[in-house]
């Protein structure tokens, strides 16, 4: 395997965790809720995730793991401030500190143990294909399935009712209301899809990033997620743009420090951030005023007159 | 006296009947023992002053809440809707005051919404066009909502609800955003559907309009019915006294000269939005004289939020000379600064941005007061002295409250604005801006707030006052000018301003053709 075959699957690799917490998040904003807990959900699917695989053996049993906890986690923030009219943000912020103690706890007794990393697609003759064959065919059923579900989100927001639906509970609560839509419960799917792509995004990581679990290992990916949804101006094609310049200069700046180029490291570390922050803000700007504008009920509570 | 109306001498059935309706929230009575019977082919009026109960009658009929007592009747068979889709399903549809449309949708998009989407997008969008086609209501279908005029925003919410033929049409204040000539298109529409056979209940503030239009009127005060009554044979002011439940004062006209110098001097002034969806302010020019009411008409959003933030300081212009207050540039001054001027500003919205709704009135008072007065003692507030200016304004202003002290949220709409009209009106501000000055006050508190107004210019005060209410600013102003898309039109005189001609320049005509009487076609466009 040639040196820039190796990266670009590293790059693919270090991006996919990103990708499946920021298009949760964004299916979440678009219904006007703004969930900052989603560092605190990713950290508890991988800690879960982590369990059920090494209990079960099983990578996908892994992976209910990670997604179900996601969402038992994102109900709590619901139950807060859907149910409760509970400030988004602190309830958000609340969450993420909890998930990152409760995964502690949790995986405190699997820390040192391996797994089974998730098996790797492998097709006679296509996978062999040089170069693109191991890139195109030869990945984790995370990967693909990371694509999909942004393809999938496109097409529901813009080619279904139920998109458009959930477009306008982001837009206007008040409209949407008016018209008869439960507000609430449209919500609380969209606050429950995004915990369970945020917790297997999660168990991405210990399942086949890393084959073991160490506390705290989604080391703020969350908080990336969350900034890439902003960016990408709530746009899917854009988020997957975000999504892997990030991953790639991630990759790249590693291998730049292989190098040895003299620049100080943690300035090499600094620019897979810099550079996501740079391009999205030139992205964003260029689209100017007549731009995607952040949903107009986003963090806003909303409690029904009845 | 319902069974007065033009179509009703033919014996028929009432569509829908609200029988002895009452809605409970804690111990308040929004509506209490209403009743009222809509007949197909019958413009039915709803009036009442704000807090009268008229939304929540509305709300009740298109399933938007429960009442707590009371039942409704769909062809003489009672009903119950649990929700607005079950009345759009009997063939209820309703126009909402505030527009429940979605800025970053389409128009197509916002349509489809109120529709239950039994038929596919595309089907929708073709019916649509037909639609908008027939009944005279051009909409650009792909156009997102926040690039649209108020009255093509009017427009949508109509064409929505005409999209599922509804039997019964609930028009919330359809009028209150519109030009006249707008309004006068809207007239021509409704008094077709009623000649489809379709019942309308219409909710206006505009006694004018109901008398032209509507065949009954029900009027409403404090939540419950006072009166059914044939618009036609009753006039303007016997309705507005069952509204209001007292006759109300004429204001007295200003005794003033204007000065020869003007206190307040806009100068060229132009200026980007803030908002990507707010307005660029073209070249403004305005003298305003001590002694006149200049009132700046217009269709909410061509520019007025804007203007006022340049004026007040909100917003700092690039040059200094832009905004003259009393011979002294302040372009590029704080609000702060130009309070000490002698300026004074009362923005359009009371929460928020007139008072901090959690605050309360003496901390308020001391908020924008302390530029100017001495509510401040070498950094402490003086708490006396911020309750006598709360004792003050409330004594001369006529503020009704519970306590002597309240949060400003807890107040109501009229006292409230009667508060921060109040407040700022006794510094007596050398040139005050003011911003729909009596925006959703009752007809009570309105007359106090424009007569203070007026006594304020007679003392020699330069008075600015932008709104959307002809009728207010015909009332009270010496001058009018007229904004639209961001530009400001020459001033003028109230007295010789037809609502035709200030009708045609809020549609952007030029004031040459204005003068002419070609009513019919600059609007719409």
């Amino acid at each position: 395997m040639g040196l820039v075959e190796a990266i670009v699957i590293s790059i693919i690799a270090a991006s996919t965790p990103l990708l499946l917490a920021a298009a949760g998040e964004l299916i979440v904003e678009r219904a006007g809720v703004l969930n900052l807990g989603v560092e605190g959900m990713m950290i508890m699917g991988a800690a879960c995730g982590f369990a059920g695989a090494y209990l079960t053996g099983s990578t996908f049993v892994g992976a209910l793991f990670g997604v179900a906890a996601g969402m038992a986690l994102s109900f709590v923030f619901a139950v807060l401030t859907l149910g409760l009219a509970v400030n988004q943000v602190a309830a958000g912020l609340a969450l993420t500190i909890l998930g990152i103690g409760l995964s502690g706890l949790i995986g405190a007794g699997f820390v040192g143990e391996k797994i089974v990393p998730a098996p790797q697609l492998s097709i006679p003759v296509l996978t062999g294909i040089p170069f693109i064959g191991r890139i195109l065919f030869g990945q984790n059923a995370f990967i693909y399935f990371s694509i999909a579900l942004v393809i999938g989100i496109w097409w529901f927001l813009y080619r279904t009712r139920a998109g458009l639906i959930l477009r306008a509970v982001g837009d206007s609560h008040t409209s949407a209301h008016a018209l008869g839509y439960p507000v609430l419960k449209i919500r609380l799917l969209a606050v429950l899809f995004g915990g369970g792509c945020a917790g297997l995004a999660g168990a991405f990581l210990p399942l086949a990033y890393t084959p073991f679990f160490i506390p705290g290992m989604t080391a703020g990916r969350g908080w990336i997620a969350l900034a890439l949804v902003v960016f990408s101006s709530w746009l899917p094609g854009r988020l997957v743009a975000g999504a892997y310049l990030f991953g790639a200069v991630s990759i790249l700046q590693l291998h730049a420090q292989a190098f040895g180029l003299g620049i100080p490291s943690q300035l090499m570390t600094a620019l897979p951030y810099l550079a996501t922050v740079m391009v999205l803000v030139i992205i964003s700007r260029a689209r100017g005023a007549a731009g995607s504008v952040a949903p107009a009920s986003l963090g806003t509570v909303f409690v029904p007159d009845r | 006296m319902s069974d007065q109306g033009p179509v009703s001498s033919a014996a028929r059935a009432p569509l829908l009947q609200a029988i002895g309706i009452t809605k409970l929230y804690g111990s308040f009575r929004a509506n209490d023992d209403v009743s009222i019977d809509l007949y197909p082919g019958e413009i039915h009026a709803l009036l009442g002053e704000n807090g009268a109960g008229k939304s929540t009658l509305v709300k009740t009929m298109y399933g938007l809440i429960q009442p707590s007592a009371g039942e409704l009747r769909w062809l003489g068979e009672t009903i119950e809707l649990s929700g607005p889709s079950d009345a759009r399903a009997r063939g209820i549809a309703m126009v909402f005051q505030h527009f429940s449309l979605f800025d970053n949708l389409t128009v197509a998009e916002n349509v489809a919404l109120g529709l239950d989407g039994s038929e596919t997008f595309a089907a929708m969008s073709a019916r649509l066009a037909q639609v908008s086609r027939d009944y005279g209501l051009p909409l650009d279908l792909k156009r997102e909502v926040w690039r649209l005029s108020v009255g093509e925003r009017q427009r949508i919410e109509i064409v929505r609800a005409l999209m599922q033929n509804p039997k019964l049409l609930i028009l919330d204040e359809p009028t209150a955003v519109l030009t006249p000539q707008e309004a006068d298109q809207l007239f021509t529409v409704l008094e077709r559907l009623r000649g489809e056979g379709r019942a309308l209940l219409y909710i206006s503030h505009k006694l004018d309009e109901v008398k032209r239009l509507c065949d009954t009127a029900t009027i409403l005060r404090g939540g419950k019915k006072v009166a059914t009554c044939n618009p036609r044979s009753e006039t303007a002011a016997s309705m507005a006294r069952m509204m209001v439940g007292a006759e109300i004062g004429e204001v007295r006209a200003s005794t003033a000269r204007a000065t020869t110098v003007p206190r307040l001097l806009i100068r060229d002034l132009s200026m980007a939005p803030d908002d990507p969806h707010g307005t660029y302010l073209r070249n403004i020019s305005l003298e305003v004289f001590g002694g006149e009411i200049l009132g700046i008409a217009g269709v909410a959003g061509n520019g007025q939020d804007e203007l006022f933030a340049a004026l007040s300081g909100e917003r700092v212009s690039k040059h200094e000379d832009n905004v003259i207050i009393d011979g002294r540039a302040t372009g590029n001054l704080s609000v702060t600064q130009r309070r000490k001027l002698g300026a004074a500003f009362v923005p359009e919205e009371r929460l928020g941005h007139g008072t901090a709704p959690r605050m309360k009135l003496s901390e308020n008072a001391l908020l924008t007061g302390h530029a100017a007065s001495h509510m401040v003692n070498h950094g402490f507030i003086d708490r006396p002295a911020t309750l006598k200016a709360v004792d003050n304004t409330t004594k001369t202003f006529d503020v009704r409250k519970a306590k002597r002290d309240p949060e400003a949220a807890s107040l109501s709409g009229g006292n409230l604005q009667k508060f921060i009209v109040g407040r700022e009106i006794l510094r007596e501000p050398g040139v005050l801006v003011v911003s729909q000055p009596t925006w959703g006050v009752d007809a009570g508190a309105a007359a106090v707030i424009r007569q203070a107004l007026i006594d304020l210019s007679s003392r020699g005060s330069a008075v600015l006052v932008i709104s959307q209410d002809l009728d207010e600013l015909a009332e009270i102003s010496d001058r009018i000018a007229v904004m639209f898309h961001g530009t400001l039109s020459e001033p003028v005189v109230a007295a010789d301003a037809t609502r035709e001609k200030l009708g045609l320049l809020m549609g952007g005509a030029s004031p040459e053709t204005a003068s002419v009487e070609e009513v019919s076609h600059a609007v719409g466009a």
